[in-house]
């Protein structure tokens, strides 16, 4: 009993001590308390599994009551947006391959001559494949929207009985991934996904780690420039970086046959950026986190919406626009768009260069961030 | 006039609205040893920090090494070496990558034959590559002290660099000191042993944040202006607490099995000696450095009270 009752009250000192520390550290209790409320309602509302209003381009060569009433129906069904006019058929590919848009509407011309005459005129569909996930239910209403919109126009002499085949001759192309393979997608976004992750964890360390081994005394005693001292601490895992990015690579070629149409030099030179992003984002946070516990935490809190937000897991385009805004500023999502942009489209610097700009936007002011932030006193 | 290797005034340090240093002179010169002592929390490692540019001061100015201590700190960390008071080196590297590091964030030139002179001085070349984290308290301090002199700086501050050391190594430890300020080195250093006190050519006493005393160890004495008695025998232990308080006596300590009773007027500690002049054999004695300090502490305390 005696023994029992001795071993219950030494539970308990070590229970109160935990919660003592757990409070005193206000940071974790911080984010044990809010961090699932925000998130909650973040993802709740940003994540939709069934992405409408998609950006799509039109190029409209026979402007016609009646393409004109399919073109309104399309928009009607809610998944699509005529968000750009193409000049031409090649602009709209364009668009398309730049990703600006997730569809891509040709409509040839003679087409309504042709649907008089019966001779089941073509109507294009170009779909940003990429992402399988993101396109499919769009595509697979196309068919149903166009004959719900013909219903109600081809009446009178017009109109075909019921059994027969569908007036147009409806033609999808799913580009850069015509067999829908999820890998295609998922394997690119997973190397910006692992680099994320260990390339912020392990620089979210870098200067929490001296604090709190008491090293920092003695290192800001010492004759060194925050920008060295910055460098000095990421070049190392920039080298860590590139060979998980081969690692992955490899891997994405031979275990899943994954195609590579662009240039390997411009991919490698989008994951250097993109590493050193991350990098100067891991050594930001290990400048205002206050012991290695909150780095840890702070990089998760970075982590979460970098996967939901970024268009990894959710098609980007299927948010809502103040998350897309908020997936923007994220380096995952530009990352993702190159890495997918290289290796299944085949795009070219003068597609992503805008892209490329914004992790070197994101460089520059995370890192200036981090200088400024760096501590050259105790105080 | 000398140049001054330290000469800051009226620094303070405030955290979170709490004064720990107030209003610190110290105009040291150069080549010397200046021992700064005080009790537990008296403000001497903030000092030192502050001195060196690794704490902003809320108050005050002054230059360290010709350099003004607020703006041209990086200056004067090339041109010290801070030892601190925790061993702060690396602990996950080997002493040898210790010494090395900071040997290339210095840009020593020679730097492999920097190191191994370092190495063989310290007697640590057939454990260099022992990881620094396993060396024991003693050892550690005297890596520290090897690593901090390297790059040959002008200026040494060293906190507490005996502390857990064993009384050879303290010697040699002072040993070396001394050599470096024969080389022109000047040493600030932070103790609190009676014996090292002595051992410098001048000292700063701090309580409470403020400057008690400074001076040579003799005029620190006489400044204090103690007359002690020293009192011998069997029966001495018994005679502390009956002497403790009384008018005249300002304190009562122990020094191995001797007892030294101290005040101020020498005919009242007299008479309060009187009835236990049998009990022991007293005789007046030059007040030690340790009995003046006893008394600059429970002056300090007093001061404290007084103030709130
Ligand atoms: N970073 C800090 N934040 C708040 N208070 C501090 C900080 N550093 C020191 N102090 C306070 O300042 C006072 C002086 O501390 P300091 O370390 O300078 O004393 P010290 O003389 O070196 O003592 P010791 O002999 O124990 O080393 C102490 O009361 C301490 O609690
Ligand atoms: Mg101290």
């Amino acid at each position: 009993m005696n023994g029992i009752g001795a071993s219950l009250l030494r539970v308990y000192a070590i229970l109160v001590k935990e919660l003592v520390q757990m409070r005193r550290d206000r940071m974790t209790f911080a984010m044990m308390l809010a961090l699932p409320i925000v998130q909650l309602v973040l993802f709740g509302y940003a994540i939709n599994m069934d992405p409408r209003h998609l950006p799509t381009a039109l190029y409209v060569e026979d402007d016609s009551a009646v393409v004109r009433r399919i073109v309104s129906a399309f928009e009607q069904s809610g998944y699509y947006e005529f968000s750009h006019r193409a000049d031409s058929p090649a602009h709209g590919s364009k668009l398309l391959a730049e990703g600006k848009v997730a569809f891509f509407i040709y409509v040839p011309a003679g087409f309504t001559a042709k649907l008089v005459r019966n001779e089941r005129p073509q109507w294009l569909i170009e779909a940003d494949a990429t992402d399988p996930a993101a396109a499919s239910n769009a595509i697979a209403r196309a068919e149903g929207i166009i004959s719900s919109a013909l219903r109600t126009e081809l009446k009178g002499p017009l109109s075909r009985p019921k059994s027969s085949e569908m007036p147009v001759e409806l033609i999808i192309q799913r580009k850069y991934n015509p067999q829908g393979i999820t890998q295609y997608n998922i394997v690119p976004g997973l190397l910006g996904v692992i680099l994320t992750m260990t390339c912020v964890m392990i620089t979210s360390m870098a200067m929490t780690r001296e604090s709190e081994r008491g090293n920092l005394e003695n290192l800001l005693a010492m004759p060194t420039r925050p920008h060295e001292m910055m460098i000095g601490k990421i070049t190392p895992y920039i080298l860590v970086g590139l060979v998980q990015t081969a690692v992955i690579l490899l891997a994405a070629r031979y275990l899943f046959q994954v195609p590579f149409f662009g240039s390997l030099a411009l991919l490698m030179s989008a994951v250097m950026v993109f590493i050193i992003a991350n990098l100067c984002l891991g050594f930001t946070f290990s400048t205002i986190a206050a012991s290695q516990m909150q780095a840890m935490q702070m990089t998760f809190f970075f982590f979460l919406p970098s996967i939901l937000l970024s268009g990894f897991m959710f098609p980007f385009r299927g948010m809502p626009i103040w998350a897309q805004q908020l997936g923007e500023l994220l380096p995952l999502t530009h990352f993702l768009r190159l890495v997918r942009g290289i290796m299944l489209k085949g795009n070219t610097f003068s597609h992503l260069h805008l892209e490329f700009l914004a992790l070197v936007l994101f460089i520059l002011a995370v890192g200036l961030l981090a200088i400024l932030r760096y501590r050259r006193t105790l105080d | 006039m000398t140049e001054c290797a330290i000469d800051v005034k009226g620094l303070c340090k405030s955290f979170s609205g709490r004064q720990v240093v107030s209003n610190v002179d110290i105009s040291m010169p150069k080549g010397e040893v200046w021992g700064f002592l005080g009790p537990n929390g008296s403000g001497k490692t903030t000092t030192i920090r502050m001195i060196c540019g690794l704490l902003e001061a809320s108050a005050g100015e002054g230059t360290c090494l010709g350099y003004d201590i607020r703006k041209e700190a990086r200056k004067i960390k090339e041109l010290s070496g801070y030892m601190t008071q925790h061993f702060s080196f690396w602990q996950d590297l080997s002493v040898r990558e210790n010494l090395q590091f900071v040997a290339r964030l210095y840009n020593l030139s020679a730097r492999q034959k920097v190191v191994q002179k370092t190495l063989d001085e310290l007697g640590l070349g057939d454990r260099q590559d022992q990881l620094c984290g396993k060396l024991s308290g003693g050892w550690k301090q005297r890596l520290a002290l090897a690593a901090v002199t390297m790059h040959k700086p002008q200026l040494l501050l060293l906190d507490e660099p005996t502390a857990g050391v064993d009384p050879q190594a303290r010697r040699d430890f002072w040993d070396e000191i001394h050599r470096l300020t024969n080389e022109g080195v000047t040493v600030l250093v932070s103790t609190h042993y009676m014996d090292e006190a002595e051992r410098c050519d001048q000292i700063v006493y701090l309580a409470h944040g403020k400057v008690l005393a400074r001076g040579t160890v003799d005029d620190v004495i006489a400044q204090c202006g103690l007359i002690t008695f020293q009192g011998k025998g069997e029966n001495v232990r018994r005679l502390a607490d009956a002497l403790k308080g009384r008018d005249g006596i300002e304190h009562v300590a122990y020094f191995g099995t001797a007892l030294h009773v101290s005040g101020r007027d020498r005919d009242k500690l007299k008479c309060q000696l009187g009835p236990f002049m049998d009990e022991a054999d007293w005789q007046e004695i030059a007040p030690s450095l340790e009995d003046t300090f006893i008394d600059l502490m429970k002056q300090a305390g007093v001061d404290k009270r007084e103030h709130g």
